[in-house]
């Protein structure tokens, strides 16, 4: 419980009475580690799956630690749209060093509260497309895509995927991020058109599920032909599994971006551990952890493993600035609405 | 003994359900007020919750009266697994009922065989089909619960006087019954979220907390979020207050086990029951039978998540029963009404609102664990005090008078008289209450880090790290572990109890 | 000297008034169905506050005071024990209401017990005894409780005939025969003639003054007339 190394400025008397107090908390484990107060402590702030046992979190911390003379704590807070939440609802008193896990929908909103600052690093990006952001830098991104077993037909349009008797199961944009993701997607593409499109689709959507989760079982279950999910998707079945029987469709006109995206608090305690991390980001060591952990491409150039190089790559990566996302998104939310209420 | 425990327990589910919202809403900066998308939610909410009440009630009055009157083996046992949808969380039940109302699943694949055109669960169908499966056992407790309070001699009277006790003695029970039950279920479908969107096939199935989740969520628009649960407790307020005039409270404690002897019994009871434990069980056994080689892929972490969820579900169950206990013991129509509330409660304004109120004084990931028994607690309390109101006031009115004369009070009173005399209904409720708190996600999902998981949150992580068949092993676990749990509970609450 | 005061009692639209003075001994109830005589215990006990008037036990007010605080002890129709506790436990609750019985005490329960011919049976649960056992094991407990008041509210209507005497014989001679005031509500005339000193008449909306119980029923009053339907 207490530190093996107490700070030897305390006097005699003010270390029992921390002591006492300690004894007495509730929050005891709060107690040591403020204890440990010299070894300096960098919380990052990411999506629940970022830090699970299986997800990248406890490599990089590995890694981070052994070069920071730090101690890296990373925080949970649901998926990536719950961070944003968690995010404003803490407010300038946000313990957060770093927020890891926004992605290019939410990042518009988390300019708004005023609680980023430029990150400062200069990283050799290998997105598909232009990225020159100087608060959120990209940590890892992914195409938006219908996966699907492979011996289903696969369509290469969101027209011809709407002449197919195909069933697809999709995530609400109102609860989930590939969800809006999805409704940028065909924003993208067919523009004021979307509304039709979305009324072609209805005949195809078995049905729309809160989150990614719930989507990604009903297709496992056999309840839909295809799923809104990732390229990357995929590469899981393979590798982890051993499973080569699933794939992705490459749309002709392009697929959606995700991009996740990590940013510095301004009001940070620890603005040079912060620094150090951010450039971290970008650096192999945490780069090579992402494929494997996260099931998403790299952001830097680092060696892919065995298996992503049979995933299907779409011939355009499309993105909307994180501004225009966030000017469109409510539009973009009635239009689907309605095309599919009726 | 009426006075200071009643009024801290009605102060605690008050700042959890109300208070929680005040702090949302005090917070709120921006507001739009309702869209035309708000109130389609509105209407869509209030239809599924009526239309699925009402449905688990009329098909839980024919399994109520087989119940009520048949003997058989393994009747214990049908009882006890009338309690488990209940206790599963949405996804787990909502997969095992794909797999057999699915695309692929059995009644499909069936049909198929057979050469008939397969049908499609999703659409309002399948929300109230989710919302029946969960509900139904619920609804047939409420319901058995009056059946098994009509005296014996009225049903030996009625079949003296050759009279029909359909008119004689059921109709009246149920018309007694039948309200209160409906407002429990139309409660807990006007808050369900999950299994509207996913069952519902699009964004038709809009509910009231679905546009909660959007409004925190995305919009971070605390004012419409605070707005939208203000409204979900208006709606619990008034449909509280239409049943409480149709009807007093009537409880479901223990005692279902007793079979009355009956002169009218049908066939069709023996076809009622093998239809509900057909539709409850061959879920229940998809979630098995999915499970069973998962178990194997389950990681210290699971095991440790799993371990903290019984310490969760001790705790909040002893807290539970205190605060339904204070409550039971003090009555009167605010303890109904403060009974019903955390039904109305919207989980993601409570979490939210707590959220709020705590990040000041303490970081929030040291207290999920505490903060997710208080919630469970207060979650499970309108079950707890349906189950010890009546069994307390059945208590006063036999042992009241002596217990005065007497001289017992307070701390005598409860623990010579009360307690003693409250066994079997606080087994069950307990039982209840950690299965519920097994089962429930509650809260813990904004304030736990890996540190604090419990079974459910580590379940879902699962799920969206693409380990479904851990998952799967996960959720048999969890089903094991509450009807473990309510089993555990039940029975010392029936052990060595004396008349 | 249990006095009711010019006291009144409303339950509902009924009214019951009271003016009258009961001395030590046994005190027969009797009246038609629904007239008040339960009402008029419920009151003594301190379960009916009354709307006007004063109750008083050798002088003290008791009007207010809660049923435990009073010089009074009752048994009821039925519940007179828990069914949870031991016999002994059921009879020990008249010394001490927290269970914990002293050696002394629990010698006293027994020689209770022995009193009213259950020897040796404190260790069983009630439900393991006849209904007249059950009768004489409330009685014990009223035997050894320090309340000079004993209420019997048709406490033994259940019993057969030969059972009520035997258990009205008990009360008799153990409770009356301490001195005590012990008032009995019965619905058998008899059962008044054979075991009480005075009677109380309760009709009408009044609960008469106690009168000898030979002097009664040698000249019934009209009320106690049209009661016994003579």
């Amino acid at each position: 419980m207490l530190s093996p190394n107490p700070p030897v400025v305390l006097e005699e008397d003010m270390k029992t009475t921390i002591f006492r107090l300690c004894l007495a908390s509730v929050g005891a484990i709060t107690c040591a580690a403020s204890a440990q107060a010299q070894t300096p402590v960098l919380n990052v702030l990411t999506y629940d799956s970022f830090t699970s046992e299986w997800g990248p979190g406890p490599a990089i911390e590995k890694a981070f630690e052994a070069e920071c003379s730090c101690d890296l704590v990373f925080t949970g807070a649901g998926d990536g749209a719950a961070l944003l939440a968690r995010l404003q609802l803490e407010g300038p008193r946000t313990d957060a060093d770093v927020v890891l896990g926004l992605d290019t929908n939410l990042t518009a909103a988390a300019s708004d509260t005023g609680l980023f600052t430029p990150h400062g690093v200069t990283a050799e990006l290998t997105l598909p497309v232009d990225w020159s952001d100087d608060t959120f830098l990209p940590f890892d991104w992914g195409y938006l895509a219908f996966v699907a077993d492979k011996d289903t037909a696969a369509v290469h349009s969101f027209k011809e995927l709407a002449d197919s008797d195909l069933k697809i199961v999709i995530e609400d944009p109102r609860s989930s991020t590939p969800g809006l993701g999805l409704l940028m997607w065909v924003h993208a593409l067919y523009g004021d058109d979307a509304s039709r499109i979305w009324a072609d689709l209805a005949d195809n959507i078995v049905t729309v599920t809160p989150g990614w989760t719930e989507a990604y079982n009903l297709f496992l279950a056999g309840e839909a032909d295809a799923v809104l999910s990732y390229t990357t998707s995929p590469a899981y079945h393979l590798i982890a599994e051993d499973d080569d029987s699933k794939t992705s469709w490459a749309f002709d006109d392009g697929n959606y971006l995700q991009v996740e995206v990590a940013a510095m608090v301004a009001g940070t305690d620890q603005p040079e551990l912060a620094r150090q991390f951010m450039a971290f980001i970008a650096e192999p060591a945490f780069q090579q952890v992402i494929p494997e952990t996260n099931w998403m491409y790299p952001a830097t150039q680092v060696a892919l493993p065995a298996g992503f190089d049979t995933l299907t790559v779409p011939p355009k990566g499309l993105l909307l600035s994180s501004q225009d996302a966030a000017d469109v998104r409510d539009e973009l939310v009635d239009t689907w609405r309605n095309a599919l209420s009726q | 003994m009426r006075g200071l425990p009643a009024w801290l327990a009605t102060t605690l589910v008050l700042l959890l359900t109300l208070g929680t919202l005040a702090a949302v809403a005090l917070r709120a900066e921006v507001g739009h007020g309702l869209s035309a998308g708000d109130w389609a939610a509105i209407r869509f909410t209030l239809g599924q919750a009526a239309v699925s009440a009402l449905v688990s009630v009329a098909l839980a009055v024919p399994v109520a009266r087989a119940l009520a009157r048949r003997r058989f083996r393994g009747r214990g046992v049908l009882v006890m697994l009338l309690g488990a949808p209940f206790i599963l969380p949405v996804i787990v039940a909502v997969l095992g009922l794909l797999a057999v109302f699915g695309r692929g699943g059995l009644l499909n694949a069936g049909l198929e065989a057979a050469g008939l055109a397969p049908v499609s669960i999703y659409g309002a169908g399948g929300v109230v089909l989710a919302h029946v499966f969960f509900n139904l056992p619920l609804a047939v407790r409420l319901i058995l619960q009056g059946w098994v309070q009509i005296p014996a001699e009225r049903f030996q009277l009625a079949a003296q006087l050759n009279a029909s006790v359909w008119r004689l003695l059921e109709a009246p029970m149920l018309a007694r019954a039948l309200p209160g039950a409906t407002l429990v279920i139309f409660l807990i479908c006007l808050t369900s979220f999950a299994v509207a969107l996913t069952l519902g096939g699009g964004p038709r199935a809009t509910t009231v907390e679905l546009a909660i989740w959007q409004a925190v969520r995305f919009d971070f628009d605390l004012g419409r979020a605070a707005l939208l649960s203000c409204i979900q407790f208006a709606l619990c307020a008034t449909a509280a207050a239409v049943a409480w005039r149709v009807t007093p409270v009537d409880g479901f404690g223990g005692g279902l086990d007793r079979v009355v002897a009956r002169w009218d019994q049908s066939l069709w009871d023996w076809l009622w029951l093998a239809a509900v434990t057909v539709f409850l069980a061959l879920p229940l056994a998809m979630v098995i039978w999915r499970g069973v080689p998962g178990l194997g892929d389950l990681g210290p972490g699971i095991w440790a998540a799993a371990g903290r969820s019984v310490a969760v579900a001790a705790g909040s169950t002893a807290l539970s029963l205190l605060l339904g206990l204070a409550l039971a013991l003090r009555g009167g129509f605010v303890t109904s009404i403060v009974g019903v509330l955390p039904l109305a409660a919207s989980a993601l304004v409570m979490g939210t609102g707590l959220f709020l109120l705590l990040f000041p004084f303490a970081n929030p990931a040291t207290l999920a664990l505490p903060v997710t028994l208080c919630v469970n607690a207060v979650m499970a309390l309108p079950f707890v005090l349906r189950v010890l109101a009546p069994a307390v006031k059945d208590i006063r009115a036999n042992y009241g008078r002596l217990a005065e004369t007497l001289g017992l009070r307070s701390v005598d009173l409860l623990r010579i008289v009360i307690m003693p005399r409250l066994r079997r209904p606080l087994g069950f409720a307990a039982g209840l209450t950690a299965a519920l708190s097994i089962g429930d996600l509650g809260v813990i999902a904004l304030f736990a880090t890996d540190a604090q998981e419990t079974l459910p949150l580590a379940m879902y992580r699962l799920m969206g790290a693409y380990r479904m068949d851990a998952a799967a092993g996960a959720a048999l676990l969890l089903l094991a572990l509450a009807l473990g749990a309510f089993w555990v509970c039940d029975r010392g609450g029936r052990m060595h109890v004396d008349a | 000297m249990l006095t009711l005061d010019g006291v009144t009692l409303a339950q509902g639209d009924f009214r019951l008034t009271a003016d009258l003075r009961i001395p030590p001994g046994l005190t027969a109830v009797i009246g038609p169905s629904g007239g008040g005589k339960s009402t008029l215990l419920a009151a003594v006990a301190g379960f009916l506050t009354p709307r006007a008037g004063r109750i008083r036990w050798d002088g003290d007010d008791i009007t207010v005071r809660q049923p435990g605080d009073r010089p009074v002890t009752m048994l009821f129709q039925d519940n007179n024990l828990f069914p949870h506790l031991t016999i002994a436990q059921n009879v020990g609750l008249a010394l001490a209401p927290r269970l914990r019985l002293t050696v002394a005490q629990q010698e006293q329960v027994a020689v209770a017990l022995a009193a009213v011919g259950l020897e040796g049976m404190g260790d069983r649960k009630p439900r393991a005894l006849s209904g007249g056992q059950q009768g004489r094991a409330a009685l014990a407990r009223a035997l050894l409780a320090d309340r000079p008041v004993v209420l019997l509210d048709e406490a033994f209507a259940a019993l057969g005939p030969s059972l009520r005497h035997e258990m009205l014989t008990l009360v008799r001679d153990r409770l009356v025969g301490q001195g005590r005031t012990v008032i009995v509500v019965t619905h058998d005339p008899q059962d008044a003639r054979d075991f009480a000193d005075q009677v109380v008449l309760v009709a009408d909306g009044v609960a008469h003054p106690p009168r000898d119980t030979a002097v009664i029923f040698e000249d019934p009053p009209q009320a106690l007339r049209d009661y016994l339907g003579g």
